[in-house]
């Protein structure tokens, strides 16, 4: 009997892994949230750029007056999580396609999450218990709606 | 010397043919855009974790965020702001671009054609936005 032909299997022929593929759901989260991003980030630069004075306009008083509305919390909250998570998983494309199995990878992509956990959970803390009135701060740096 | 070093990275077994454009990706447009999506998003990215940290501040007092958001407005980090809108602009575009090379067989055989498209649509959408945002920096 001479040697069997060399067992490299076609892709087809491979047994399938067993359980969810994450590479999947991740090649899909970048298309998903992509198209979600684009509506949100659009709307955010049309709102805070394009509308009335612009970058000029921006104070606390403007984020203040913003927040006021739930669904501007909502919309910067879906949008911080979408992007962090849109932006680290790229990052650790990046990072896979430039680094080799081993220690520098484990603590690059160990950043990654740390970054993108820690900002996530700081924002939308921030969004969601942001005082829009704080007392003793000076009136005129207020939204108007502090006077009454 | 370029040229040397260049050369003993070639495998010298393989046939001369693959040079730069003449495979369907080297050289060409699909590799422009991907190199494009990539540096305009690790730029996106680090501007993000940047932004969320300044938007923060108002957690802490009027003053503190407002002295950052100032700096938001000098003429300088204005440029930036349009460096900034053309990164996102480029990369949403061409994200649209990647999708329907993905998933339309039509768009993957005409991926050159809609890389310019992108491009267009991109001048287009800057033509729109820098003026107005230049006006504001600079005006007032």
């Amino acid at each position: 009997m001479t040697a069997i032909e060399t067992s490299a299997l076609k892709p087809a022929d491979r047994p399938r892994r067993r359980g969810i593929n994450l590479e999947k759901w991740g090649w899909i989260y970048m298309r998903a949230s992509g198209v979600v991003l684009i509506v949100l980030i659009f709307g955010h630069l049309f709102m805070n750029l394009m509308v009335g004075d612009g970058v000029k306009a921006i104070d606390f008083g403007f984020v203040g007056g913003k927040w006021a509305d739930p669904f501007w919390q909502w919309w910067d909250v879906l949008m911080l999580w979408l992007a962090l998570i849109h932006g680290a998983n790229g990052m650790r494309t990046i990072v896979n396609d430039y680094t080799n199995p081993g220690v520098v990878q484990k603590v690059l992509k160990g950043a990654l999450f740390a970054a993108a956990a820690v900002l996530i959970i700081l924002g939308t803390l921030v969004v969601f218990t942001f005082e829009p009135c704080p007392v003793g701060a000076p009136a005129d740096l207020l939204p108007s709606f502090c006077a009454a | 010397m370029p040229e040397t070093s260049a050369g003993t990275l070639t495998t010298p077994a393989k046939p001369a043919k693959q040079k730069p454009g003449g495979t369907l990706y080297r050289g060409r447009e699909g590799m422009w855009s991907w190199v494009l999506h990539r540096i305009t998003g690790v730029a996106i990215f680090f501007f993000l974790l940047v932004h969320i940290l300044d938007t923060a501040l108002v957690r802490v007092s009027p003053e503190a965020y407002n002295a950052v958001i100032g700096t938001y407005q000098t003429p300088i980090m204005g440029l930036g702001e349009v460096a900034l809108v053309g990164a996102i602009v480029f990369h949403a575009f061409n994200g649209l671009r990647i999708i329907l090379v993905d998933f339309w067989s039509w768009a993957t055989r005409h991926q050159k054609v809609l890389f310019w498209i992108v491009i267009a649509l991109w001048v287009v959408t800057m033509l729109a936005f820098t003026p107005r945002h230049l006006i504001n920096v600079f005006s007032h």
